[in-house]
């Protein structure tokens, strides 16, 4: 006959109960929680971003755009550190000089060293780019969730103003607004590449937000008593993150190249400012005799379009599950 | 769809008007006076400055000359420039060619973008398909100017294939070159829609079934594939009419063309700025009749959308 006796943690023994009322006492678990975390940590990771750092980081395509990236903030930030030589400083006698000792790339037609002025270069073209960018996102985001969560007027209006926006190209509206613009810095040229650049991000976000916003987690936040501008800022929006980063990064490509094009039209950033674009229309005038002088500052512009539209591509792949079944 | 139709076409109108009202506020209402500076560095007498205002509403409240300039809009006609020309005859002079050049880019990007993109889709993963996605990359990455550039250096100086400029009346040979590189980023991005499209539909289903039922490779790419997948990319190119003709503004600058992308930067320069609200407001009225022909077309082909 089995023992139905039990010890509880008295140490008082009960009586027996009898047949069909036995009760299963777990004993006392002396691990604590911590040996429940141990097991998750060892599971696959769960996570939209944790799945996508460990798709990205097995494709050398990510590393080549990473570095490209890195190493083109770094001459933006700190030129110093590549060259020793003022891009302001030119002599003439040198003028289209080849290649030579302590000038890798040559001179150009001013006679200024064109290694450094690519190197100089690249802080307008970067500052440009990422000003233009945060504001496209903060305002695009801004727009497209308000119009895509509270609806009703708010969208019709929003849509509305976003698609009079759209209806204007953006590099007609920046040559129409840039050629009367007498103040022409890095900033006044981001902010008018933004304010009529913005509308696809608000597009995009509007729809992710209209459907991430019936998802049934915005239901329990609700139901929990949250606050609707809350669960936008919580639930909602971070939730949307991943279609926009994805075109945050493809949009500061196409705003470099769209500043180069004003600067190359003359309507940019001034002469003073060294830039990639001004310095491919300067060698515009070389064209004929020396072409390579243009291939510097060209080749620098390309390579880093190119690193942050890479960039781009891996996170899209990594971040859309159906790209990545194969 | 009558429905539909009806109430996309009731969109437009306030999308037409903010557009021209913020493309007139952005001409009009910036600093500087194009009258005075009409006389250059003598000046014109202020009687004369008097007259020129009167007779271009310039003297008026910019609500009334907007007003007068859609009613010019509406009954197509611009009125003259300040050196007496008709606008309606500036931009029938422009439009012919640019409308060729943005024509000849479309059939560039949607003839080699479609057929690369496909072989690229179909082996997704392979050799063709990896050197497809860095070469559209770097066609991204590269501005227009550049190429233009590079293709004047290497196609019409080096190898004297093609004429490095255009000029008056160019015929279609003279506009190859100039609609390639027209068609340069664009062409990258069919290139990539077409391949994302196919790759994704050659995993479908019904694919599958066609290749169970024993059809022939051939006929299951040309009739289930491509068909299938040619839908964003019709899209695309139908919106992008809009945006070549507008980006035309570099690629004729540098081939030298008189479109509208030549008249327009002149015009800006010269500070003529009746004719640059014209021009830009046709080039906003051909940007948004693409983009509802093709939302038309896209109802058309995909009934989910009409019932949204």
């Amino acid at each position: 006959m089995p023992d139905n006796r039990y010890e509880n943690p008295g140490g008082s023994v009960t009586p027996t109960p009898r047949p069909g009322q036995e009760r299963y006492v777990a004993p006392i678990d002396e691990g604590g929680l911590g040996a429940v975390d141990a097991v998750k940590a060892d599971d696959a990771p769960t996570s939209l971003w944790r799945d996508a750092w460990h798709q990205m980081r097995g494709r050398w395509l990510f590393w080549i755009s990473a570095a490209i990236i890195v190493l083109v903030v770094l001459v933006a930030a700190f030129p110093g550190l590549f060259t020793s030589l003022n891009p302001r400083v030119c002599n003439l006698a040198d003028a289209l000089g080849g290649p030579q000792a302590g000038h890798p790339f040559g001179f150009d037609r001013q006679g200024c060293d064109i290694y450094t002025r690519t190197i100089f270069g690249a802080r307008a073209s970067v500052v440009v780019g990422v000003l233009a960018t945060t504001m496209v996102v903060v305002l695009g985001t801004a727009i497209g969730a308000v119009a895509g969560y509270y609806g009703k007027w708010f969208d019709t209006i929003l849509s509305r103003i976003t698609d009079i926006f759209f209806a204007i190209p953006l590099v007609l509206a920046a040559i129409v607004i840039m050629s009367v613009t007498t103040n022409r810095t890095s900033f006044t040229v981001a902010f008018v590449l933004a304010l009529f650049g913005w509308t696809q991000i608000a597009r995009i976000t509007r729809g992710t937000v209209l459907s991430v916003k019936n998802n049934e987690f915005v239901t329990a936040a609700r139901s929990l008593g949250m606050g609707r501008g809350q669960i936008l800022w919580k639930h909602v929006l971070p939730n949307s993150a991943a279609p926009i980063i994805v075109y945050a990064t493809v949009a500061l490509g196409q705003f470099i190249v769209a500043e180069a094009t004003l600067s190359f039209l003359g309507i940019g950033l001034p002469p003073s400012t060294v830039s990639w674009g001004g310095d491919i229309s300067a060698a515009q005038g070389a064209i004929r005799t020396a072409p390579e002088i243009l291939l510097y500052p060209a080749g620098g512009l390309a390579l880093t379009v190119l690193g942050f539209m890479m960039m781009g591509d891996v996170v899209r792949d990594a971040l859309d599950p159906k790209a990545r079944k194969r | 769809m009558l429905w539909y139709l009806g109430r996309r076409l009731l969109q437009v109108i306030p999308v037409f008007l903010g557009a021209t009202l913020l493309l007139y506020a952005m001409v009009f209402l910036r600093p500087g006076d194009p009258v005075a500076a009409l006389g250059g560095e003598r000046g014109l007498p202020e009687a004369v400055q008097e007259q020129i205002r009167a007779e271009y509403n310039l003297d008026k409240p910019f609500v009334i000359q907007y007003l007068l300039f859609l009613r010019g809009v509406v009954t197509l006609d611009f009125g003259v420039d300040f050196r007496g020309r008709e606008i309606t005859d500036v931009i029938a002079n422009a439009f012919p060619v640019t409308i060729q050049l943005a024509l000849m880019a479309l059939a560039f990007e949607a003839i080699f973008g479609i057929g690369f993109g496909l072989v690229a889709g179909m082996r997704k993963g392979g050799i063709f398909d990896g050197s497809a996605l860095v070469v559209s990359l770097i066609f991204i990455a590269v501005p227009t100017f550049v190429v233009g550039f590079v293709m004047q250096i290497v196609v019409g100086v080096r190898l004297g294939w093609l004429p490095v400029s255009a000029g008056r009346d160019p015929d279609f040979i003279s506009l190859l070159m100039p609609a390639m590189v027209l068609a340069a980023v664009s062409f990258a991005y069919v290139l990539r829609l077409t391949r994302t499209s196919v790759a994704e539909n050659m995993s479908a289903d019904y694919v599958r079934t066609a290749r169970a039922r024993g059809l022939r490779r051939s006929e299951v790419t040309g009739r289930h594939v491509l068909r299938n997948s040619l839908i964003p990319v019709v899209t695309f190119l139908g919106a992008d009419i809009g945006a070549l003709m507008s980006g035309a503004i570099i690629t004729e600058g540098i081939f030298n063309i008189n479109g509208v992308g030549g008249t327009l930067y002149d015009a800006i320069i010269r500070g003529e700025s009746v004719t640059v609200v014209s021009l830009t407001t046709v080039l906003v009225l051909v940007y948004i009749a693409a983009n509802l022909l093709v939302d038309l077309l896209y109802a058309a082909l995909d009934p989910r959308i009409r019932y949204a």
